[in-house]
């Protein structure tokens, strides 16, 4: 945003090309289909990345957007999960049925706590989100006979895709359709962000005192974003549940609801990508950390991340934007 | 000033009656009645402690009043919330600043503007396809001299610049009443004129309620004055009288006042 000031300089056009496509986005997306010739043998992996790209993607519309913290962004996910899983097993197997059906419980669980959420910000909202999560969790725990407990959920049947596509071991048709998945929303979510209710997000962020002195109901914006990304976690959940025929109580832990701020910190919250990118970093960094020592790997990722927050503390893309525009100025 | 008639009331822009809010033992407004007719430029002038901000914050509803009744032209709006207020016409600017950092003023006005026009909450479009909305921002801005800088962070312009912003967001909300919580504050001298003559340029169709210490600023640019003094309203009346009035003299003009 660091644009020269021209007097002359139209404000249409600057929105325009602050909305336009830049070129490295259209070679971000090329690249994520280069698993399917690089890596054939990591489709799987490619998959969860996608998932878990998603997932930070819907926590980054309320925490890197609308400054909405939340530790406790697992219930959605777990929600979408278990319903697609729990739809499957009684026969509603079809995909594309649980990818309406999963959001939109998600959703709906979203708008009935947006009315608590919205009246609270910081530490309360912190300990409120979690508290949410763990309220879930053990009515998921101890619903056995809809969830399986801690067993898991028995006899998920997933049908094929458009009646003929199995997803198979080798995740090619699981990679291909989390990928669909995370990109139809991506291409959603930068809509919104772009639109004028993505400049009231950020004006929530920026000062939550000002937004009701310019007329901004900033509650009913809160419920708004609140249900979409629980709805957008939903459909993580769902397409997890969906592309590996299982469903346990990991979906709803805590240690989900943390990880996905820790990817959302470490790439970069607020800036679109920045999700996209630390999922990429650390479903990456897990595999191979957790092939070199499985039982300390969490290690790794303390060290990347107080080194990460120290030296970048707007993520990795925070500081890669830093230093194109630092080169840009030396350049011009 | 003592109650006013409802027939009054009509051709009032703003009023209150009988305002009172304490905080513990510590009263803060006490039988505040105000009666502010359409188009004029009140000052609310006081010292330190007096009770001036917290007035604004009682009128536009940051703070709940625990009795006495605010007006708004014909609508009793004592019980809305502070955003329903800035609807209907209702609008404040604030003493120290307000702004949203990580927005440059061309956003920031936008988003003012889109909320008056009651677009904000629509996120199908983006923000180009609002041309008309994004143009009236623009438009502000440049009254406000504010256009070429339009494009940077609001946390990267000049102090002087950041509290036109204030009031060129106040704008955008295009209000009926409006609120100046010492506009000129850390401004130095100079400036602080240009900023009330930005002020005094503005329609005649906006009633303006300012703070100010500066007395020069306050005579030359108030029709009228206010002065509070330990949260109630000791007289109102024409800059003369003001001027004239030998209690305003002690308690504020007195002393080593400029």
């Amino acid at each position: 945003m660091a644009v020269s000031s021209s007097a002359a300089f139209d404000p249409n056009l600057y929105l325009q090309a602050q909305t336009r496509w830049q070129p490295i986005e259209y070679a971000f997306w090329a690249a994520t289909l280069l698993p399917f010739l690089l890596f054939p043998h990591h489709l799987v992996l490619a998959s969860q990345i996608a998932i878990t790209a998603l997932f930070a993607l819907s926590l980054d519309l309320i925490l890197g957007y609308a400054g909405i913290v939340s530790l406790g962004h697992a219930a959605f996910f777990g929600l979408g999960a278990y319903t697609a899983g729990i739809m499957s097993k009684y026969g509603w197997g079809d995909p594309f049925v649980g990818l309406l059906v999963g959001p939109a419980v998600a959703g709906l669980a979203g708008y009935a706590t947006s009315f608590i959420i919205s009246r609270f910000r910081h530490l309360p909202l912190i300990m409120i989100t979690m508290g949410l999560g763990f309220l879930l969790l053990e009515a998921a725990n101890s619903a056995e006979w809809l969830t399986g407990g801690s067993d898991g959920l028995q006899g998920v049947r997933i049908g094929p895709l458009f009646g003929r596509l199995r997803f198979d071991l080798w995740g090619y048709t699981s990679y291909a359709y989390s990928l669909c998945v995370l990109f139809l929303v991506f291409l959603v979510t930068r809509r919104l962000i772009n639109s004028p209710f993505g400049l009231a997000l950020r004006g929530i962020r920026e000062n939550p005192v000002r937004m009701p002195a310019i007329g901004a109901p900033s509650r009913s914006h809160i419920r708004t974003i609140y249900t979409i990304s629980a709805i957008v976690a939903g459909i993580a959940g769902t397409v997890l549940a969906q592309t590996t025929s299982t469903v346990s109580l990991g979906v709803l832990d805590f240690q989900r609801s943390a990880e996905v701020v820790i990817i959302l910190v470490l790439g970069g919250a607020g800036r679109l990508y920045g999700g996209l990118v630390g999922a990429i970093i650390f479903m990456v960094a897990r595999d191979q950390f957790s092939g070199i020592a499985p039982q300390y790997w969490y290690f790794w990722i303390g060290a990347l991340l107080v080194s990460v927050v120290m030296l970048l503390p707007n993520g990795i893309l925070g500081g890669l934007a830093r230093l194109t525009s630092s080169w840009r100025d030396k350049a011009s | 000033m003592s109650t006013v008639s409802s027939a009054v009331l009509s051709s009032l822009a703003l009023s209150t009656q009988g305002l009172d809010k304490r905080f513990g033992s510590l009263v803060v407004a006490s039988d505040i009645n105000l009666a502010i007719p359409h188009g004029v430029r009140y000052a609310l002038i006081g010292p330190n402690g007096a009770g001036k901000t917290t007035l604004i914050n009682l009128i536009t509803g940051m703070l709940r009043p625990d009795a006495g009744r605010i007006v708004l032209g014909d609508t009793d709006i004592t019980t809305f919330k502070p955003d329903a207020r800035v609807k209907r016409g209702l609008v404040r600017t604030f003493q120290i600043n307000q702004l949203f950092p990580h927005l440059n003023a061309l956003e920031a006005v936008t988003l003012a503007v889109c909320e008056r026009r009651g677009v904000a909450g629509e996120w199908w479009k983006p923000l180009p396809a609002y041309g008309e909305a994004v143009d009236e921002a623009y438009a502000i801005l440049k009254s406000l001299a504010l256009a070429t800088d339009c494009y940077r962070l609001t946390r990267e312009l000049a102090y002087g610049q950041q509290r036109l912003l204030e009031i060129a967001l106040a704008l955008a909300t295009r209000p009926k009443v409006l609120l100046l919580d010492e506009p000129a504050a850390g401004v130095p001298r100079g400036e602080g004129a240009e900023l009330f003559s930005a002020i005094a340029g503005l329609s005649k169709d906006i009633t303006v309620l300012f703070i100010e210490h500066d007395m020069d600023i306050v005579f030359r640019f108030a029709s009228r004055i206010i002065v509070m003094v330990g949260g109630r309203i000791l007289v109102e009346g024409t800059p003369q009288e003001i001027a004239a009035d030998a209690r305003v003299r002690e308690v504020y003009l007195g002393g080593d006042a400029p």
